[in-house]
């Protein structure tokens, strides 16, 4: 039976940048166990010669013409944000202390 | 409760074009209806009766000009799911994280619901990021059922299907990533289509799993959900999986299968969809529309599709992966939610913490569930796997349509269950969506049609039709649904109860 370990779920939610709390953990990790088990059974037909599918139509290479259209203006693209300055998405420092 | 809010589609539109009753009209008692019951429905997320109002009456002076209408639905008003972008109206697909957000664009979907001259009410309510089968995971509360205050309208599209069945819109706008328009449509006793993948334009759907989300109608009606098929349907080079074919005529389909012939039809039952997990209620149901599908003149074979059997292991792999990738995008710097902006934590800890706050558990466990899927070491297993079964799903319908013109089975193997009953089991919650999530894995088109009440709560036919072959579906379920009427004595929808009218 696969299983997923409590810090297994600490990791992934630090791949996925979700901050968990350590109840959501404790909650997640059964739930996740009880989740994972319920659909490993894909894995039955792992070792079979089957072609796989990511897509329900089998478009490759969509091509429209390069023209150019109205986009967004600065005030438009800016009005959403969470922080704006000079014109521009304010976020916070990218680096860490000892950069 | 006014006459104007019980009538059809079609018949609204027939009385607003012929100049008889005013779009304004419609349009106010419709939002008088939201005013007076939707306080205890909850359907709706946003109400912008200004709006609704003013394109209400840049309808009534065409129609005063003596100017022919942009579309058959002119004046006509629509609910528009949360998850479709709406310029100047707020966007929040039920979570917390994009609370407020006003789009700056519209969705190609909301766009040609305006050039059609539709009227839009607002958006309504959902599970967040349409995450979910019950409209409980909506961070705004749940959506109540209008047959049973105390049950779910299923989900995640539960806002539009409420309120088709309160009477408080006659169309709305759903989107269908695992059953997310049909189950609701089951579940309130309404009608719910979910098109062929790439034939509704996914331009402004805010993403859950792109590979299945596709937009599609909800009515009260096989013919008005048809004509609403119709205005939102066709190419977009703005969605590169857009397909480029002419729209099916699903609306001379519906036309021409309340006729009530279907003989010539071949209607295949799916065996592995009519078995374990089902109520014997629905599956009474079922059964009871399958003699009436005969009796219309329908020839009625057996198909087996054994791969089904792994279509919702497969859908519960695939479509969390595709949504770890698609939320990567609300990383709180262009828009939306921002926590810990405080100067002392960086942008990486700012992310963390605005979609730690932002999102609701069902997010976070999909979140989760789809980055472990798709980690190094489990990939070949899981993902892997799970496209193999996809293309499983895809053959078992290829050989199934071989067989048969349309295929038919229960909607939901359950009638709409009790607000709370199953939030903390997400395994139970998720075997809801076992016979809607095939037709999204192949890509092809489902329709659920109303096929009566189970201890007075509606149960849901489901017919699927082969990619880009939409209209035998509303072919057939329109034929079932005129001899449904007949033989129940007149439209299931108008045993719905009254609900209690707050003034």
């Amino acid at each position: 039976m696969p299983s997923i370990s409590r810090d297994e779920v600490a990791h992934l939610a630090t791949l996925a940048r979700l901050a968990v709390t350590e109840e959501e953990l404790d909650l997640f990790a059964g739930q996740l166990e009880r989740i994972v088990q319920a659909v490993a059974k894909v894995s039955q037909v792992a070792d079979q010669d089957i072609p796989p599918m990511s897509h329900a139509v089998g478009l490759t290479n969509v091509f429209r013409r390069d023209l150019v259209s109205p986009g967004l203006v600065q005030q438009q693209a800016l009005a959403a944000a969470p922080a704006a300055e000079e014109g521009r998405f304010r976020v916070p420092r990218i680096l860490g202390e000892e950069a | 409760m006014t006459d104007l809010i019980r009538l059809t589609a079609a018949e609204l539109a027939a009385k607003i074009h012929s100049g008889e009753v005013s779009s304004v009209e419609a349009t106010q008692a419709h939002l008088d209806r939201i005013a007076a019951v939707d306080p205890a429905v909850h359907a709706f997320l946003y109400v912008d009766a200004e709006r609704a109002l003013q394109a209400a009456k840049a309808v009534d002076e065409e129609v005063a000009a003596g100017r022919a209408p942009v579309s058959p639905l002119a004046g006509v008003p629509v609910a528009v799911k949360d998850v479709l972008a709406t310029q100047g109206s707020p966007t929040t697909c039920g979570s917390k994280l994009l609370e407020g957000w006003i789009p700056p664009y519209d969705a190609t979907v909301t766009r040609k619901l305006l050039e059609a001259g539709t009227v839009i009410l607002g958006k309504t309510n959902m599970d967040e990021f349409a995450m979910g089968s019950s409209t409980e995971n909506s961070a705004y509360g749940p959506t109540r059922n209008p047959w049973d205050l105390d049950r779910i309208p299923g989900g995640s599209g539960g806002g539009s299907a409420a309120a088709l069945a309160a009477f408080e819109a006659p169309l709305a706008i759903g989107t269908d990533t695992g059953g997310s328009i049909r189950q609701p449509g089951a579940m309130t006793g309404t009608v719910g289509v979910k098109p062929t993948y790439g034939t509704v334009s996914r331009y402004g759907l805010v993403a859950y799993a792109s590979s299945f989300d596709q937009a599609g109608p909800c009515a009260r009606t096989v013919l008005d959900a048809a004509l609403l098929h119709e205005v939102i349907a066709g190419h977009d080079p703005m969605d590169a999986t857009s397909v480029d074919t002419p729209v099916a005529p699903v609306v001379a389909a519906a036309r021409e299968g309340a006729r009530g012939d279907l003989s010539g039809v071949r209607v295949g039952v799916v065996r592995e969809l009519v078995g374990e997990g089902h109520q014997p209620g629905v599956l009474a149901s079922f059964e009871a529309a399958v003699r009436q599908l005969r009796d219309l003149g329908a020839e009625v074979v057996e198909v087996s599709c054994p791969s089904f059997d792994l279509a919702l292991a497969a859908y519960y792999l695939i479509a969390p992966s595709e949504a770890s990738s698609n939320l990567a995008r609300f990383d709180a710097m262009r828009y939306g939610l921002r926590v810990g902006d405080d100067g002392a934590h960086s942008a990486e800890e700012v992310m963390s913490l605005t979609r730690e706050a932002g999102f609701g558990p069902e997010v976070k466990r999909r979140i989760i569930v789809g980055t472990y899927a798709l980690s190094a070491g489990y990939y070949d297993a899981y993902y892997g796997s799970a496209q193999k079964v996809r293309t499983l799903v895809s053959r078992d319908f290829d050989a199934a349509f071989g067989q048969a013109d349309v295929l038919v089975s229960p909607t939901s193997p359950v009638t709409a269950f009790r607000i709370g009953e199953k939030v903390d089991d997400p395994v139970a919650m998720y075997q809801v969506d076992l016979c809607t999530i095939p037709s999204n894995m192949a890509g092809n088109a489902a329709i659920s049609v109303p096929s009566g009440l189970s201890d007075g709560l509606p149960v849901g036919l489901q017919i699927f039709s082969p990619a880009l072959q939409d209209h035998r579906g509303y072919k057939v379920a329109a034929a079932y649904e005129a001899a449904r009427d007949a033989a129940q004595g007149g439209s299931l929808i108008h045993r719905v109860p009254e609900l209690e009218v707050s003034h």
